[in-house]
């Protein structure tokens, strides 16, 4: 025993233990650290049974939380010590206390190898797991063949073998490369056949990662895993260790449920149907039991064979059942199955078809909203907040509302962010929006980022209709007694910019607006006081006539702050006091905002990168993220595109011409303060900033001219009209800008299209306003496409039209592409492709849409290539070399040389023919160097054509391909 | 990657036990177990077992004055994680019989070996007691 011969241990342990505080407990701590340190220091008094002692010690303190530089030598010497219980001890503290980068593992790589390829299994264990728990890139280079050996020699006993399978799985994820071998893929479904449930609840781990990387070349896992499952759940194959409260391993089950999610369908009818069978056997035979262990450990598969299930989505039955049961969960008591009933609706959301059934246990959901559990809580505000579309949003929006003034501090942030998306992707109208806001403003300002009233401004600028409205409504929030900074800020810009439209209202006029605002000025911060002050420049502007009195007081304020110590309020104040003086020219400077630059919701962008941060996401969230649409509101703009940016220009170039400035430098002026504005904003003025704050505010602070008054003239304009807003900027030197620049696409357009050659869904193009995505399925010669036209921005796509123009093997057949495309929706355009006969012309979609002024129109490549037409066969060489030769010479064999490709070792160019829908036959061909595969060509001219391609050795890729009563032809032999 | 760490922690808050299946500092472990220690022990026992914490899902379950917290990412199933721990608790207790909180500070080094056999590299390895223990019977045995 290790601990029981070390008393010394067992006394410090005690005296820890004994400590009536933390300081006593940190005394005895340092006594003990330095009584280890003099004891290593004299090395030679310290033998390995002493090192194992301090080693433990050491561990001990480092576990409570105590800072220990030393003695980390001491534990990796014990690594090489010849005795186990040292070995043992030296193992298992280095894993503990060190990391992979640490330089003192180095030290231990050698006597790690050794014991690796040692005949001592225990010596083995004991290497595997440290190289499993902290192993880095060098191990995997020097130990992944050693470990690979070791897992698939069935000579080596199981307690060595599933410890290799997970050692491997560490060194895969250090450098994937280890596992790129040769039939690598075979070995791992002979893994699966492994008796031993250990190695195959280890090998499944090692499974799941490989597939998370790419599910392809593991396809002849997947019906191995259907029969662990059928082992498992059906005939309960397992020796009594290994069952749990009567359930066949639960572990294993719900890891083998989790490798077959990776794989996107199951193909084989067999295969398939005795999945389904164990599934459904879990879905019906799962009942709710009093023992709390086997139930939990029941339902722990159940759930996943509800993951497993929606995955598939293939049986329309199942998938029902798994909505009654998920709704069941939802109202049951026993909170963790009700957490997981909420996980899990939210998982299924992403699942077709299922959100009317999930709509119907809405009250439900919001009754979970008021759970006391917080974890409850916080699931049933993300499925709510799933759920949300145009039809409830009304509904679920105001109950988050009315949640929030009781909610945790921990969840209001939440809370009042996805209130705010919600409303702002599913407004049935504008105004609902901005009362949502406001009340968000009003019931946890704290919690309201400057995202959110950002936007409200934008929204309000930009809608004519909504000015009113918005001005009125902050009028009102205004009157209370105590309101949140946030709320000062936004009702400050809004009655700046919109209050003179409510002039004529009770409690309106200018005087009363600058009276109400500018009682909330003591209470304000300093980055709030130059919005008021320029509201009440704005407020200054609007009065007309000049109200002498109202003029006196805000020169006043502009007096007083022109000489406050923060630069921002001091510049804004002296500034506008200077412009009060130009009379006309202070309407032009201080002229109403123009429009924002259509942009993407700096709010939803936010939520979805913070969505797409997980490593590894299963095949359902991309799944989910393919699916993904949205309708966001619209910003509709009235004013015709190239009315919008002159207004901002007009600004600039007016205001030299009125102040006593000749022409020249007036001209110099305008240059300049274009100038400089590109440089305050580099960015192309519609393409999502980062940072809204930098948009509204930000070149204050950039651009800021500390002595405004002696600059000239101009500059002082471009100064004032930086400082005022930014974004009428950006929109001024706008057409400069974008007319200069086509639309740019996002990402190469070749690699897109090569990428979807290979796979059946994926984006075709992007730009900045449109994403095309395009989803496949083919069946024999019959090809159906769906494209899906996204617009990304908050304005519609006008005069969009898409063309095919397609070669003449090829009959296809696109729906009616609408001509507008409406703001954040997406279309869906079926495509109808038949092939006729086999070829390698590629049809091509032209396709043009207008933005603004912007017509775009790219010419892609639509990805109905000849692979896409082909069926993988396998054939015997009794068929294979009889046919191939039968077959003399074009056009039913050619041969084609390929010069100048990259060479391409054999196994790489194995998988991109099996991406091909090539099925390579190994063996077929005695030369390993040559390669044979087969396929069948559908067309409707030809049928069925069963097509053969051999490759040779040196890298020649040579392609023969034959047409003999329907037959393709690849030639096995060639000299060269 | 499945399971991140293990923590024993007493109901004061004391950490008994802690294995990491990923390196953090010692700032963040203890910044990390201080936060989930208080949020997992302030629950009570009509909530669930599940508490989410940055990045992490901690599942959690309570023996006498012994709290089991195990730390996993996103893609875990809760309830399998769940039904593990009282697997490490019966393991546990076939080895020392009625396992306490002074079994794990006296014997930590068993507790460890225990993990050490049953979760490698944040993966399930065994769930079979007898192969579990084997090992350490057999070091009894030596010794």
């Amino acid at each position: 025993m290790a601990l029981s011969g070390m008393r010394g241990l067992s006394v410090f342990i005690s005296d820890i233990r004994n400590c009536q505080n933390k300081e006593q407990e940190r005394l005895r701590v340092d006594k003990e650290l330095g009584n280890i340190r003099t004891r290593f220091k004299n090395e030679k008094a310290s033998t390995p049974y002493e090192k194992k002692k301090y080693v433990w010690k050491i561990l001990y303190i480092y576990m409570l939380g105590y800072d220990v530089d030393f003695g980390h030598m001491e534990a990796v010497s014990l690594i090489s010590a010849p005795k186990y219980p040292e070995k043992q001890v030296g193992y298992i503290v280095t894993s503990c206390l060190l990391n992979e980068n640490h330089d003192f593992l180095r030290l231990a790589i050698n006597t790690v190898r050794n014991d690796i390829i040692g005949r001592n299994e225990t010596f083995q264990c004991l290497a595997l797991t440290l190289v499993g728990n902290i192993g880095g890139r060098e191990f995997a280079e020097s130990l992944a063949p050693d470990v690979q050996k070791l897992l698939i020699t069935s000579s080596c006993r199981p307690l060595v073998r599933k410890k290799a399978a997970l050692c491997l799985l560490r060194l895969y994820r250090k450098n994937p490369d280890v596992m790129n071998v040769d039939g690598w893929s075979d070995r791992m479904a002979q893994l699966l056949d492994e008796r031993d449930l250990g190695v195959l609840t280890s090998s499944m781990s090692l499974l799941v990662a490989l597939l998370s990387n790419n599910h392809e070349a593991y396809w002849s896992c997947l019906p191995k895993c259907v029969k662990v499952l059928e082992r498992l759940a059906r005939n309960q194959d397992v020796p009594q260790e290994y069952t749990y409260y009567g359930i066949p391993s639960p572990w294993l089950q719900v890891k083998t449920m989790r490798a077959l999610q990776y794989f996107p369908t199951v193909e084989d009818p067999n295969t398939k149907r005795s999945l389904f069978e164990v599934l459904q056997r879990i879905l019906m035979g799962t009942d709710v039991v009093k023992n709390v262990n086997k139930n939990n450990a029941s339902h722990a598969v159940l759930f996943e064979a509800l993951a497993l299930v929606m995955h598939l989505d293939a049986e329309k039955e199942m998938m029902s059942q798994c909505v009654a049961l998920l709704g069941k969960f939802i109202a049951v008591r026993e909170p963790n199955i009700r957490y997981l009933g909420l996980e899990n609706m939210t998982r299924m959301l992403m699942v077709t078809d299922v959100q009317d059934i999930i709509k119907r246990h809405q009250a439900q959901i919001i009754t979970s909203l008021k759970d006391p559990d917080i974890s409850i809580r916080r699931r049933a505000l993300d499925l709510l907040y799933g759920m949300c579309d145009v039809s409830n949003a009304k509904e679920i929006v105001e109950e988050i509302l009315q949640y929030l003034s009781s909610a945790d501090f921990a969840m209001r942030e939440e809370l009042s962010l996805k209130a705010a998306i919600l409303a702002e992707k599913f407004a049935p109208d504008l105004s609902w929006y901005v009362d949502v806001i406001l009340q968000l403003i009003d019931k946890a300002g704290d919690f309201v980022s400057d995202d959110i009233w950002f936007r409200v401004v934008q929204f309000v600028t930009n809608n004519e209709d909504l000015q009113t409205y918005a001005a009125l409504k902050v009028r009102e929030y205004v009157d209370k007694p105590a309101i949140h900074e946030t709320m000062v800020k936004l009702s400050a810009y809004i009655l700046g910019e919109y209050s003179h439209l409510l002039a004529r209202r009770p409690g309106c006029s200018p005087k009363e607006i600058f009276g109400i605002i500018h009682e909330k000025l003591p209470t304000v911060s300093t980055s709030t006081i130059p919005i008021l002050l320029s509201t009440y420049a704005k407020i200054l502007m609007h009065t007309q006539p000049p109200d002498p009195e109202l003029q006196n007081q805000i020169l006043a304020v502009f007096g007083k702050y022109g000489s406050c110590i923060d630069a921002e309020i001091q510049q804004r104040a002296v500034e506008y006091r200077a412009l009060s003086r130009k009379g006309a020219a202070l309407m032009d400077i201080l002229a109403e905002m123009p429009k924002f630059p259509e942009r993407q919701s700096a709010l939803i962008r936010k939520a979805e990168d913070s969505e797409a941060d997980t490593a590894e996401q299963s095949a359902i969230k991309l799944r989910a993220a393919q699916q993904q649409t949205s309708n966001a509101l619209v910003v509709t703009d009235q004013r015709p595109a190239n009315g919008t940016p002159s207004v901002g220009q007009l600004s600039l170039v007016k205001v030299p011409s009125v102040s006593n400035v000749d022409q020249n430098t007036a001209e110099q002026g305008v240059t300049q303060a274009n100038g400089a504005l590109t440089v305050v904003d580099p960015q192309p003025p519609s393409t999502p900033s980062a940072d809204l704050l930098g948009d509204l505010l930000g070149p204050l602070t950039i651009e800021g001219l500390p002595s405004a008054t002696v600059q000239p003239e101009p500059n002082l304009a471009s100064g004032l009209e930086g400082g005022w807003n930014a974004a009428a900027d950006a929109l001024a030197i706008a057409p400069v800008e974008e007319q200069s620049n086509i639309v740019q696409p996002i990402g190469e357009i070749a690699e897109r299209f090569h990428a979807l050659c290979l796979k059946d869904s994926g984006v075709l193009y992007e730009d900045r306003y449109i994403q095309i995505g395009i989803k496949a399925e083919w069946r024999a010669q019959h090809g159906q496409l769906v494209l899906f036209l996204g617009n990304k921005n908050i304005a519609p796509l006008i005069s969009v039209q898409a063309l095919i123009l397609p070669p003449s093997h090829l009959k296809m057949e696109l729906s009616v592409v609408p001509e507008t495309i409406p703001p954040r929706a997406q279309v869906q355009c079926p495509l109808e492709v038949i092939n006729l006969r086999p070829s390698r012309d590629i049809a091509v979609l032209d396709f043009s849409y207008k933005f603004g002024t912007h017509v775009v129109n790219p010419k892609l490549r639509l990805p109905a290539v000849l692979n896409k037409f082909l069926q993988p066969i396998q054939v015997s060489p009794e068929e294979f070399f009889p046919q191939w030769r039968s077959l003399s010479g074009p056009p039913l064999k050619l041969q084609e040389v390929v010069r100048g490709v990259r060479p391409m070792p054999l196994v790489e160019m194995a998988n991109l023919f099996n991406s091909f829908r090539l099925t390579v036959c190994p063996g077929l061909d005695p030369n390993p160097n040559n390669m044979v595969a087969s396929t069948t060509n559908y067309s409707e001219n030809t049928r069925a054509m069963l097509c053969l391609v051999s490759r040779f050795k040196k890298f020649v890729y040579c392609a023969f391909v034959f047409k003999a009563i329907s037959v393709f032809y690849g030639e096995p032999h060639d000299g060269n | 990657m499945g399971i991140r760490f293990i923590l024993m922690v007493n109901k004061q808050g004391q950490t008994r036990l802690a294995q990491y299946y990923e390196y953090l500092t010692l700032e963040e472990r203890r910044a990390l177990e201080g936060e989930i220690v208080r949020k997992c022990l302030a629950r009570t026992e009509q909530q669930c077992s599940f508490v989410e914490h940055r990045n992490y899902k901690i599942v959690y379950r309570r023996y006498a004055s012994l709290f089991f917290l195990v730390g996993v990412d996103n893609e875990e199933n809760e309830l399998a994680i769940l039904e593990f721990i009282h697997l490490l608790v019966e393991t546990m207790d076939r080895h020392f019989g009625n396992v306490c909180e002074l079994d794990v500070m006296f014997h930590l080094e068993k507790a460890h070996f225990m993990l050490e056999e049953m979760v490698m590299n944040g993966c399930i390895v065994e769930t079979s007691k007898a192969n579990i223990l084997s090992p350490i019977q057999l070091m009894d045995k030596a010794s």
